[in-house]
């Protein structure tokens, strides 16, 4: 007994259960483990079977049955699919317009006088309002009888058609009111992006004879760079993810003139109990986002590879 | 900075601009200037058509009285408060973690995760509406807040993540290297280290949350019946059905439904505006 105390006792090996050993994996498995499962429950797995519920035709209840591309067929013959896609474009190209009055809007108000912050919170603040209230006011402010646009024109003697109840129209109207707040978000990003331009740069450029629109085109655009790349991202989400305005402004009427294929999938499946039909449209709105989706992790990415 | 800072030119230009921000602040208001004046008129002045003109009385009391009285309408913003105050603390609780894991650690395949994780969260909602909701009717909550607020947990913890990851990336990396090589558990690290610095990343996000959350539309549509369950956005449907020329009442309600995220907004703007405008200013 006293030989053992004699010597000093050797200190506990530390490194020995597999966890210790392992720390370094296991850790972040164990971190990212409950977001992962929540995450492929939620999402990722529909997504799949979303994917394969469009080869099938089911009522939502009842068994399913096996149909191949027959939904697919379907759909292409579908003139409502086709108003609906071609209505997706003039979303998309027109959503577009948000980026480009975002930053006017935003060289306007990059000024400091006073006030000027409020200012900038009152403009952005569309995009905090719900697309529902939205919805809501601009579905007044369009009206013929009462609403504030034709109460404006009708000293001048003009008449202002109705232009939600216009198959013509009606697509444009949604549109104008979407643009109103994806316009106020690509300001803000534009805004913090002007915050950080070197100073320096547009002072050489200045020096150099560089003024207004060559100024703004050749120094500051290039350093905006990924504010704009932001920009243009969101809102083409925005544009064909389109589904609360069009719910609450026209269902996508009169005659589905106004018709997203957002809108006419969820018609599809809550109210004509086609689930498999409207799966297809689902997924054939998911592959025109993937292209961005793709396009927009490429670049994420590529940037990421250096890091830590 | 660009444009010439407008105190360099002259007096009379400065002084349009001056004219000219109230002016285009008013145009780019005029629907929300709208509604409020709509909010506050009589439904003596709607019934004999005089929606724009000088209103006979401002009946703005009236007006959220009768909302209130007359529609549930506190109760689908209790709905809002009950959905969303949970979910965002789920998902921020999911996303810290996650987050960390994915910053701090090096492993195969985080980089898969990490863009899985980015993706999902721009896809559209129609790819997932009909599984989640057959998930729901499976796992017997479906018409429950529950359902909503699991969905919105699991789809903005992808988010989340994306924001906390990038967030926890930029922390200086040798807090954590002098905390390992002392011995400090890699939870601690999370718990002692982390946790602090992140808090404005967690602010940041909690308010954004909250505006995404409070104002969907979707998923309580697909995920919840009883009309003692909607939450405010779908609520607002159902006024619309029942104040269906009664105008004033529909705007007042619009307002009280716009109006928790709009608080939110002007109390924490520089969190606000920094959550979302994450990654604008990279090179």
């Amino acid at each position: 007994m006293t030989d053992m105390t004699s010597y000093p006792v050797p200190p506990k090996p530390r490194h020995t259960t597999f966890y210790s050993r392992n720390k370094l994996v296991i850790t972040p498995l164990l971190f990212i483990a409950p977001a992962f499962a929540m995450f492929s429950l939620f999402v990722i797995y529909p997504i799949i079977q979303s994917i394969s519920l469009s080869f099938y035709e089911w009522q939502g209840i009842g068994p399913k049955k096996w149909v191949g591309f027959n939904n697919y067929d379907l759909l292409f013959k579908d003139p409502v699919f086709w108003k609906a896609l071609v209505n997706n474009i003039y979303w998309l190209v027109l959503f577009l317009l948000a980026p480009v009055l975002g930053l006017i809007i935003a060289l306007f108000l990059n000024q400091k006088v006073f006030g000027i912050r409020l200012v900038k919170s009152l403009f952005f603040f569309p995009f905090v309002v719900s697309q529902i209230v939205v919805g809501l006011v601009f579905t007044w402010f369009y009206d013929p009888a009462f609403g504030l646009i034709a109460a404006l024109i009708e000293p001048l003697g003009l008449k202002l058609p109705s232009i939600l109840a216009s198959e013509d129209w009606a697509t444009f109207g949604v549109i104008i009111a979407g643009l109103w707040p994806q316009t106020a978000y690509c300001m803000i990003l534009y805004l913090t992006g002007l915050n950080s331009v070197n100073p320096e740069m547009i002072e050489a450029a200045r020096l150099d004879g560089a003024r207004g629109w060559r100024l703004l085109v050749n120094i500051v655009l290039p350093q905006l760079r990924a504010a704009t790349f932001i920009a243009i991202v969101v809102t083409v989400i925005g544009a064909l993810r389109s589904f609360d305005l069009v719910a609450i402004m026209t269902e996508g009427g009169p005659y589905n003139s106004s018709n997203v294929l957002a809108f006419y999938m969820y018609d599809n499946a809550i109210f004509r109990y086609r689930m498999g039909y409207a799966a297809s449209i689902a997924t054939i709105l998911f592959l025109i986002m993937d292209v961005y989706i793709v396009w927009f992790l490429m670049r994420l990415l590529k940037n990421e590879k250096g890091s830590r | 900075m660009f444009p010439r800072p407008i105190q360099e030119s002259s007096k009379s230009r400065q002084l349009m601009y001056k004219v000219a921000l109230p002016i285009s602040l008013v145009i780019w208001l005029l629907p929300m200037i709208a509604i409020v004046a709509t909010a506050g008129r009589s439904l003596h002045d709607i019934n004999y058509g005089n929606y724009w003109g000088i209103p006979s009385e401002w009946a703005f009391l009236d007006n959220f009285g009768e909302v209130f009285s007359s529609s549930p309408i506190l109760i689908y913003l209790l709905n809002s408060v009950i959905i969303t105050v949970p979910s965002i603390f789920g998902a921020l609780f999911l996303s810290t973690l996650a987050g960390a894991g994915l910053a701090l650690y090096k492993f195969k395949g985080r980089f898969v995760i990490f863009a899985l994780f980015i993706a999902g969260n721009f896809v559209p909602f129609q790819i997932l509406m009909i599984p989640v909701r057959q998930l729901t009717l499976d796992l017997g909550i479906y018409d429950t807040y529950l359902a909503v607020i699991l969905f919105q947990v699991a789809f903005q913890t992808g988010f989340c993540t994306f924001f906390m990851r990038n967030f926890i990336a930029d922390l200086p990396f040798e807090l954590v290297e002098s905390a390992r090589s002392e011995g400090v558990s890699e939870w601690k690290i999370l718990i002692h280290v982390i946790i602090p610095l992140v808090r404005p990343a967690l602010a940041a996000l909690a308010v954004l949350q909250f505006t995404f959350i409070w104002n969907d539309f979707f998923w309580p549509l697909i995920l919840i019946q009883s009309d003692e369950l909607r939450p405010i956005t779908l609520g607002l449907t159902t006024l619309k059905g029942q104040y269906i020329s009664s105008f004033n009442l529909l705007a007042a309600g619009s307002l009280i439904a716009a109006l928790p995220p709009v608080m939110m907004f002007f109390a924490m703007q520089r969190h606000f505006i920094a959550g979302l405008t994450l990654g604008a200013s990279k090179g």
